[in-house]
């Protein structure tokens, strides 16, 4: 490793660089004697290049770029990465370097080591796959994932094994010094299914979420039982066939178990002092994000340094302390660790391909035996949709939700190999095993051709099973509307029958974790938020107060003017008679607007609208233009297509968040009118629900069943009602809350549903519930839990109480003498 | 065929959300699952599963309109002895139907139409734009003129949906496909 060679190699970085490789050869000429003159001088120099400091930081600094730029060059291409996966382009562009590397130097000096590999390249992706792994879909198919990552890669690993042998006996490959026990540990190294290939791959197809967890979950997995596996077959090779005994292979057998639960162990015990770590870390906020790597990175090492599973270790440290970090650290903090840990990773894989294929250009290592590398490839393929199909049938026997034969199919074919099995083939001893380069080189064959190949094919095999003879039709709007009415019933009905089965254990898991993991490892004040309902009211809140100080500001404008008098008339009834009703809730403008928007009468629709029907046609495709796009840009998505994925290129930023907001932000409001008209109900025969109301009144054309008067009616009725002393204390209390009325009150029978009391128009009235007549009426104690979630300030006594919404302690309550009730709060009449 | 297993799997769900231990569920016991608080059209969910002017629903019933959500199964030859079964694509469709036919007069107008999409789009659409999408949403799926989508009308806007699905929207089509992916093994018959 001569000073002129890196001195070139060096120059040939900032060569490719500057793209300008054909007079690479000339300029290499004269750097080295640059450089031998350099370090002749003698005497004192003003500038001395002190090259030999900084090599290797240098050398490591410039290659992170070449790669960088590599994968810039190639992402600039939007068309041929839809194509071919980017992995393999970064293979070819690592067989371009290492071709210029060969060319300068006759000789590979840079390749892919293991120490580097296993040390610094891989556990950033690890960490990164861990600590994003989508938690509730990981769990819910851990039983699949597991068999599938254990029984799997064994049953790889063994029939490869044992196949090659057999095929070595038959005389298909020649004359090969490799026995039985090798060609065991040839098998286990590259029986494992490679995270890094198949993220890179399964990213740019999209499959469904069972399916991509299964074949992303298993590959994690089973990289930790492969290297498991490996280190037991290579202290066999060590033992030697001689003196292998039933005693030795049950020792092999417990070590592997050991080494697996030891490190899945370890791992849950790093995530668990992550945890205690980042609870403590207020003071500190700034280096917060820095423990997580530095953790996760020393459950790594320390995994590997007990000789137990590194990467199931980091994976699990990952998986258990993601929830509870992300709830204590700060959010910026959060921010942060998800960005640097993408950088990483995505780092990491862009060098590991290119330096795959950087390490592919070397002639010391190619060993051509066209029996051996046809048939391993042959039968990686075969005996992984064979162990696909094997073990995923007694599976389906278990599993609520059966994988289709299309998915297996699809994970058979997504069993792509990578930088693992590489890493582990250079491992390998070469005095113990003779035909070590034979190996890798088979190895390195075999990871490029299942990741450049299977790579390419995977997109169009998915097309083409998928749907077949996809016709490119455009959906109309009534299909799409109807497409997604289907899609929310669907997960509707999913949600009322219950979720696959696992709902037992999930609800006993929930209950130790909230009695037990909550309170050890988190924040209290991070505790509070993990309520979903509360954090989601939290934000309303938060939305809320933007929006009354934008109206604040707007205030001044002709905004109201422009709205004929009689709705303004109409706006103050029913101004007043929500400040009676729900004095704090009509302090968010926000509330007062949703209301209010759809009131407010558009002096044109009328006009518009007969210009719809009598339109010319490029009117009225642009109408359609605009009406689709409304819909495709608008229309809430059901839950299934927004569930997180793990990505390790895109960092989505959950847009969904939103869009759940304002889907329960809805929800409630409709049901505090139907529970305000289930009130009216009970002291005025005909009531209807404002939500029918407002929606009949908006028609355009004549269909107006009600007619503006019977809005008075409706208005004044509300308001009167709203002056019963007895219903304005009550709603004073609860409705400000909607958020938890559905969830704590036990008064909600008396919600119905707008369309119920629509529906029930007909038969002249809303007939109280049951339930609504037997029971008391709500009361304070009831109201004291709701109470902190308003805006106004209430003892932090009760919020500690609304932070256990238990059923139990929900139906004492309720059997409970009412205590006496506050007195009302006049400032909130008028 | 009924499966026992799956039956008592309903069974168990159904007293998990009969919190009282009443024997029967009423409106506000589906009001507290979680999910369907962020559900846009849970509301009318929910209303589906109770027959009109009623707020009680026992197990029987509980099953029989889950069975609407029966996969198309390869068994339906077996059951020749019922034509038309619930979880038919009729019976499918006529379940989203009714979802959309509040007043159950059998025709969806575009004022039903109109408050659906108000429940599933943003609020950031105004309503004369919500409006004119209504009035092309029928006026597509109208073939008689009447103004308003009849069950046939509606039945054959559906037909069309399979084939005609962009990649993009590939995971939209989970209407027939997921119903059987993930209800294959609820093979249990309505009594």
């Amino acid at each position: 490793m001569g000073l002129h060679r890196h001195a070139g190699l060096w120059l040939l970085g900032s060569a490719m660089l500057l793209c300008c490789v054909s007079p690479l050869k000339a300029e290499l000429k004269n750097s080295q004697h640059e450089s031998h003159s350099n370090s002749n001088i003698t005497g004192i120099s003003i500038v001395t290049l002190k090259w030999e400091h900084v090599k290797a930081p240098y050398l490591v600094a410039v290659w992170i770029l070449v790669c960088f730029l590599c994968k810039l060059v190639i992402e600039a291409n939007h068309h041929v990465t839809s194509i071919i996966p980017e992995s393999a382009l970064l293979i070819c562009a690592g067989f371009i370097l290492g071709g210029i590397i060969w060319g300068a130097d006759h000789q590979q000096t840079f390749s892919l080591t293991p120490v580097v590999f296993f040390y610094y390249l891989l556990p950033s992706i690890i960490v990164d796959s861990g600590y994003h792994m989508p938690n509730k879909l990981f769990f819910s198919n851990l039983g699949a994932i597991l068999v599938h990552a254990i029984i799997g890669t064994c049953w790889n690993a063994a029939t490869l094994g044992l196949s090659l042998w057999g095929c070595q006996k038959g005389g298909a490959m020649g004359d090969l010094d490799i026995g039985l026990l090798q060609y065991l540990l040839f098998g286990s190294l590259i029986a494992a299914v490679d995270p890094v290939a198949v993220l890179a791959v399964f990213e740019q197809v999209h499959v469904n979420d069972v399916l991509f967890i299964l074949v992303f979950g298993e590959s994690l997995l089973n990289d930790g039982v492969t290297v498991v596996l490996f280190n037991v077959f290579d202290a066999f090779v060590t033992l030697g066939g001689a003196q292998i005994d039933a005693v030795e292979i049950i020792k092999g057998i417990i070590s592997f178990f050991v080494v697996a639960f030891g490190g899945s162990l370890l791992g849950m015990v790093f995530g668990i002092l992550m945890c205690f770590l980042t609870r403590c870390t207020k003071n500190i906020e700034i280096i917060e994000p820095g423990f997580i790597f530095v953790v996760g990175y020393l459950s790594y090492l320390t995994a590997e340094m007990l000789s137990l599973s590194a990467i199931l270790s980091c994976v699990f440290c990952g998986v258990c302390c993601q929830k509870y970090i992300n709830a204590n650290m700060n959010e910026n903090s959060v921010k942060t660790v998800k960005y640097v840990m993408k950088v990483l990773a995505n780092g990491s894989e862009t060098m590991i391909f290119v330096f795959l294929g950087i390490s592919a250009i070397d002639k010391t290592i190619w060993v051509w035996n066209t029996g051996f590398i046809l048939l391993t490839l042959l039968f990686i393929f075969v005996y992984r949709f064979i162990g696909v199909f094997l073990l995923t049938w007694p599976l389906n026997r278990y599993r609520l939700v059966p994988l289709e034969f299309i998915d297996q199919l699809i994970m058979g074919f997504g069993g792509l190999r990578g930088a693992v099995a590489y890493g582990l083939a250079v491992m390998m001893d070469e005095k113990k095993i003779k035909e070590k380069n034979l190996m890798v080189s088979t190895t390195l064959i075999v990871v490029f051709f299942t990741v450049i190949i299977q790579g390419i094919l995977m997109k169009p095999v998915v097309t083409w099973l998928k749907v077949k003879r996809a016709t490119l039709h455009d959906l109309t709007l009534i299909e799409k509307v109807q497409n997604r009415v289907f899609d929310h019933m669907l997960v509707a009905v999913e949600d009322i029958s219950g979720q696959i089965g696992h709902n037992y254990f999930r609800d006993k898991w929930k209950n130790f974790e909230e009695k037990w993991m909550m309170w050890m490892l988190m924040k209290p004040s991070a505790r509070k938020t993990q309520d979903h309902v509360f954090s989601v009211f939290h934000q309303l809140n938060l939305k809320d107060a933007v929006e009354y100080v934008t109206e604040g500001e707007r205030s001044g404008s002709l905004e109201f003017i422009r709205n004929d008098s009689v709705l303004i008339d109409f706006k103050k009834k029913l101004g007043d008679d929500m400040l009676d009703a729900m004095p704090d809730v009509t302090a968010d403008t926000s509330f007062d607007q949703g209301i209010m928007l759809p009131f407010r009468r558009d002096p044109v629709p009328s006009v518009s609208l007969e210009m719809h029907e009598q339109t010319m046609n490029g009117l009225r495709e642009m109408e359609d233009l605009n009406s689709h796009h409304l819909l495709q840009e608008h229309l809430y998505k059901g839950r299934k297509q927004h569930r997180h994925r793990f990505s390790r290129n895109h960092l989505s930023i959950n847009t969904d968040e939103d869009e759940v907001q304002e889907i329960f932000q809805r929800t409630m409001r409709k049901r505090l009118e139907s529970f305000k008209s289930a009130k009216m109900g009970m002291a005025l025969p005909k009531t209807i629900s404002k939500h029918t109301k407002k929606e009949q009144q908006k028609t355009p054309n004549g269909k107006n069943r009600i007619s503006v008067d019977e809005d008075y009616e409706f208005s004044e009725a509300d308001s009167a009602s709203g002056y019963d002393p007895s219903f304005t204390y009550r709603a004073g209390g609860g409705i400000e809350n909607p958020a938890f009325m559905a969830d704590l009150d036990p008064v909600v029978p008396l919600q119905i549903p707008p369309w119920l009391a629509e529906a029930e128009l007909d038969s002249g009235g809303v007939a109280p519930s049951q339930r609504a007549q037997t029971r008391p009426p709500l009361t304070a104690g009831d109201l004291r839990r709701l109470a902190p979630l308003r805006i106004s300030t209430q003892s932090t006594d009760s919020f500690m109480m609304a932070d256990i919404p238990d059923a139990e302690q929900r139906r004492d309550s309720f059997d409970l003498p009412p205590p006496p009730p506050p007195p009302p709060k006049d400032g909130y009449h008028q | 065929p009924v499966s026992a297993a799956h039956l008592l799997r309903l069974h168990e769900r159904f007293d998990f959300l009969d919190k009282d231990g009443r024997g029967h569920l009423r409106p506000e016991d589906f009001e507290e699952i979680r999910e369907l608080t962020e559900n846009p059209i849970g509301g009318r969910i929910i209303a589906a599963f109770f027959p009109p002017e009623k707020e009680r629903l026992d197990f029987p019933s509980f099953v029989r309109i889950l069975a609407h959500f029966r996969p198309i199964g390869k068994n339906r030859s077996r059951d020749r002895a019922q034509p038309e079964q619930a979880n038919s694509r009729t019976g499918k469709l006529k379940f989203a139907f009714e979802l959309y036919d509040q007043d159950r007069d059998g025709k969806i107008s575009r004022e039903e139409l109109l408050q659906v999409l108000r429940a599933m789009l943003g609020l950031q659409v105004t309503e004369e734009q919500l409006r004119s999408i209504a009035e092309r949403a029928v006026q597509e799926a109208d073939i008689d003129g009447d103004g308003a989508i009849s069950f046939d009308e509606f039945k054959k806007v559906k037909k069309k949906e399979p084939q005609g699905l962009k990649p993009a929207e590939k995971t939209n089509f989970c209407h027939v496909w997921f119903l059987r992916s993930h209800w294959r093994k609820w093979t249990w018959s309505t009594r």
